[in-house]
Order: structure tokens, then C-alpha cells, then sequence
């Protein structure tokens, strides 16, 4: 076992030596711009693009014709929306999303808000699930837009994406899936899941970064998006500018591994997570999970160690990378919105920590981690006067605090 | 972030961690923050004829309201009440080389100096 662990798979991934393997020759070799007609170099580049393109359309269950090569997810999330919202003006203004979508839909959506669309931000349960009949009371004839993610980033949980997709289609409306944090983790089928567009990204699945993704659903309906970027009219006009032969190279190859390893894949990541858990749940009190238990993608742990503020563990795991929902490691200095929606208490947002398991991660590494968290929640909180004062038969919750 | 040698310091070798009988006479508490900021400071100094003689500290909070709180215990010890009240938040900020968005622990530690000394002062009648 080598130090440091990587425990931050829903950050970014390790790429897969099989994916840098096959992107190599396109930068050296086959480096022709894929929109070159009349030499090898521009048909080689070509040929990659459009094999990268099949394999993305397979994970997903989409014709190739279907996807639209972007920088990442958060281009793709800022495509659909905006897209969406500017072609289909003449039709409504109303756009329904929830509370703990990622940064790149709700900061579009605000953005929408200011030029006139109108937009519902759904409220999820405690277990950070949206309900679907929330959505179906949410529709207007005025509605031209459903945005809800397929898994979260922070506490993983997997939003019923089906049902979703099912009463959109009953009345009529788009939906859109940010389903970064779910491909080539969890199954996707945009034609089960009645999906009208899909976001997704190279990078969370052990590809390069800098390559993302946009399902646009060509029939039933054929769905149209008014671009953001204007030049040459790649992509089916919705997206210009030369594409990133290497890194759709890459992606493509990671979509096909994914594909091909992701039921055992799962399988052990589920059983890593679970070790885990119980091994930290069992030995230390006042340990929450935060998210649902069952309805989670299975690298996913994000737990709250009460009465031991976030940033200071990961200060004291330095060898093992994690990240926390705390104040002190966002920008913001507010704990994370995702956990403050659940209504778990904003003293426990602060104490949170997110594991977020992948496919290069052993058991050791487990056992390795289980054991300085131990050590570390133990340490924090034998300097903690919260745990000294709940020890002491205190009622945090009916203490005057002197705030500053 | 990174952090600065001397918080790391602190944070791994935290100076005067623990608690005094929090009744006993000659020791003043100061507790400032709240669990919902993600910061609290428990200070607690052990005060003989207006000179502290010791000092303890816990903290929930971040690395550097650790650091902050451990540096507040050593620099209040030997310290006439007087000159406790003089230590000024901005002096932590430069020992510690704290980053702009770490300014609030250091004030909540020169809060807690105050507290504890307000608290000492109040159970004896503003006498010191």
C-alpha cells in the first residue's frame, strides 16, 4: 500500500492506463483536426471521433448521432439549460429543478432567472431524495423544462430518475439529466429512463479531463438547442469548435472499460463501502450517514462525525485524500447547501466527510483509513468542548451561544 | 488551502489542551462561538492575585482554531489581566501567518481571552 490514498473519486478520477495507452498516438501521430476533409490526418482523426462517439451513445443507450462533445459537464449542464430556454422560448418560461442539483444547474438556472424564466427549485426528504409527484404537481403549460440529476455528488444518492422521466413524458416536457456523478457507475438507459438530454463527463470515470458530454434526443421528440458557442458548426451546429480528438479518444475507451467492468466493479466497491461504514460506525459513537442508506451509488460514504468540525480531521488525515461538506474548505464559508437541504442540522454539515471509493482503491487502503479516522475523530474530540459538555449531560441545543 | 508551518505545529502539538474545575475560584471561562459556525473556544485561565498562571484550552473548529486557541494559552501565561486584554487578534493573525478567511479565529480566540477574563472578574464582584 502506498501513501497517499486517493479516497476522492467523485472529484476526479485516476485515468485508467488503458485509456492514456490509446490517447497517446493522438496527439503524435493521428494529430489531424477531425474536420479536415481532404487528407489521412483529418479521416484518422475523424474515424476516432466517431468510434468515441458509438461508445459514448452505448453506455448510455443513445445513437451515436445523439451526442455532442463539450469540454465537461458543467458545459454540458450550461448547454441544456440555456439551450432549452432560448430555443423553446416562444413555448414557455418555466423550468423545474431541485435544491441539490450541482453548482453548474443552479447557478445557470438563476442565470436564466434574471433574463425572465421562471424556475421551481424542488425540496428533496431528509434522505435527499426529490419525489416525483413533487415534479408532476410542479408542471405548468407554461413549463418547457425538468432538470434533476441522476446521482448526487456529495451523498450520492440516486434520484428516481424513471419516474421523472415517465410523468415528463405524459406531459410533454423535456427532461434533462446531469448524470455525471452516475455514468459508468450506475446503469443508464436514456431511452428507459425517458431522458431528452444527458450530461456527462470523461474525467469521473477514469478519463481525461477536459472532454464532456451532451445527449440531445433526436426523435420522439427531436430535441433542439439553441448553441452557446457560434464558428464552424460542429456537432450538429449545437456546439462549435475543434473537437478534442485525444480526449474523446480517451473517453471513449473509458466508456468502454466502464462497460465492461462496472457489474463487479460495483459489486466491490459496495463491499469496500460497507467495510467502511460499519467499520467506522461500530467503533466510534455519534457517527450519521448522511443520504440514504440503499438508494446510493455504491463508492459513495459521506457520514458526519458529531462534536469534530470537518476541515480539522482532513487536517489530520494529511496522507489520505477525502474532502468535507465544512465552511472552512468551501470558498463560501457556508457549509455545504447539499446537507443543509436534507435539514440534518448545520453543526453536523460542518462535521461531515465525504469517501468517495473507486476503482484503484483496495481493501488495505480501507482497513488503513478506518483505523486513522479512529484515531483522528478520537483525538479531535478529546480536544472538542461540545463532546466534553455533551459528556457532561449538556444540551447543546439549550445552550446561549455568544456568537461573533 | 495549505497551511502555515505554524499551524500545522499547533494542530499537530496542541499547547495546553484540557479543562480546570470550571467552579473553582481562581479560574475564569470563556466559551465563544457556536456549533452552527463550525467554530467554538473553550479558554480557561487560572488566575493568582491578577497574574495568570495557567491557561486551557478546547476547541471545535477548523486547524486554525486550533492553532489560534493553542497560541492564545501560551501568550496569556506569566500575563498580568491588564496585558491579557491587550493581546490583539492581529498579532495571532501574523504569528500564525493566517489567510484572509481564517481572520475570524483569530478574533474568536482574542474573544475568548476577554470572555474568560470578564468571567473571572464578574465572580469576583469587579474585584480583582
Amino acid at each position: 500500500m502506498n501513501l497517499p490514498i486517493y479516497m476522492d473519486n467523485h472529484s476526479t478520477t485516476r485515468v485508467d492506463p488503458g485509456v492514456v495507452e490509446e490517447m497517446i498516438p493522438y496527439f503524435t501521430v493521428h494529430f489531424g483536426n477531425a474536420a479536415s476533409r481532404n487528407h489521412s490526418f483529418g479521416w484518422d482523426a475523424d474515424k476516432a471521433v466517431e468510434v468515441g462517439r458509438e461508445r459514448l451513445a452505448k453506455i448510455i443507450h443513445a445513437d451515436p448521432k445523439e451526442i455532442i462533445f463539450t469540454s465537461g459537464a458543467t458545459e454540458s449542464n450550461n448547454l441544456a439549460l440555456k439551450g432549452v430556454a432560448e430555443m423553446y422560448a416562444e413555448k414557455g418560461d418555466h423550468i423545474i429543478t431541485q435544491v441539490t442539483e450541482h453548482r453548474s444547474v443552479l447557478d445557470t438556472a438563476k442565470r436564466l432567472e434574471k433574463s425572465g424564466i421562471r424556475v421551481t427549485y424542488l425540496p428533496v426528504d431528509r434522505e435527499g431524495l426529490v419525489d416525483p409527484e413533487e415534479v408532476r404537481k410542479a408542471i405548468t403549460d407554461r413549463t418547457i423544462l425538468i432538470s434533476i440529476m441522476l446521482v448526487n455528488n456529495e451523498i450520492g444518492v440516486i434520484q428516481p430518475v424513471e419516474e421523472i422521466g415517465k410523468i415528463a413524458k405524459e406531459r410533454g416536457v423535456l427532461f434533462h439529466c446531469d448524470a455525471t456523478q452516475g455514468v459508468g457507475k450506475v446503469k443508464v438507459d436514456v431511452q428507459a429512463m425517458g431522458i431528452d438530454l444527458l450530461s456527462f463527463t470523461a474525467h469521473k470515470l477514469y478519463g481525461p479531463k477536459g472532454i464532456g458530454a451532451l445527449y440531445v434526443r433526436r426523435k420522439n421528440p427531436r430535441v433542439r438547442l439553441a448553441p452557446m458557442m457560434d464558428g464552424g458548426g460542429h456537432e450538429r451546429g449545437m456546439r462549435s469548435g475543434t473537437l478534442n480528438v485525444p480526449g474523446i479518444v480517451g473517453f471513449g475507451k473509458a466508456c468502454e472499460i466502464a462497460m465492461e467492468v462496472m457489474d463487479e466493479e460495483a459489486a466491490r466497491l459496495l463491499r469496500l463501502r460497507e467495510r467502511l461504514r460499519s467499520g467506522l460506525m461500530g467503533a466510534l459513537e455519534e457517527v450519521y450517514l448522511n443520504g440514504h442508506p440503499a438508494k446510493r451509488m455504491p463508492g459513495n460514504l459521506n457520514l458526519s462525525f458529531a462534536y469534530v468540525e470537518g476541515e480539522s480531521m482532513l487536517m489530520g488525515l494529511r496522507e489520505v485524500a477525502l474532502s468535507s461538506g465544512s465552511a472552512c474548505t468551501s470558498a463560501t464559508l457556508e457549509p455545504s447547501y447539499v446537507l443543509q437541504a436534507l435539514g440534518i442540522g448545520i453543526e453536523l454539515a460542518h462535521s461531515s466527510v465525504r469517501f468517495g471509493l473507486g476503482r484503484f482503491n483496495t481493501e488495505k487502503e480501507v482497513d488503513y483509513v478506518i483505523g486513522r479516522v479512529i484515531e483522528t475523530v478520537n483525538r479531535l474530540r478529546e480536544m472538542s468542548p461540545l463532546y466534553e459538555m455533551v459528556k457532561a449531560g449538556v444540551d447543546l441545543k439549550q445552550v446561549k451561544w455568544r456568537k461573533d | 488551502m495549505s497551511y502555515s508551518d505554524e499551524v500545522v505545529d499547533h494542530y499537530n502539538n496542541p499547547r495546553n489542551v484540557g479543562s480546570f474545575e470550571k467552579d473553582s475560584k481562581d479560574v475564569g471561562t470563556g466559551i465563544v462561538g457556536a456549533p452552527e459556525c463550525g467554530d467554538v473556544m473553550k479558554l480557561q485561565l487560572k488566575i493568582d492575585n491578577g497574574v495568570i498562571v495557567d491557561a486551557k484550552f478546547k476547541t471545535f473548529g477548523c486547524g486554525s482554531a486550533i492553532a489560534s486557541s493553542s497560541l492564545a494559552t501560551e501568550w496569556v501565561k506569566g500575563k498580568t489581566l491588564d496585558e491579557a486584554m491587550t493581546i490583539k487578534n492581529t498579532e495571532i493573525v501574523e504569528t500564525l501567518h493566517l489567510p484572509p478567511v481564517k481572520i475570524h479565529c483569530s478574533v474568536l480566540a482574542e474573544d475568548a481571552i476577554k470572555a474568560a477574563i470578564d468571567d473571572y472578574k464578574r465572580s469576583h464582584n469587579g474585584n480583582e
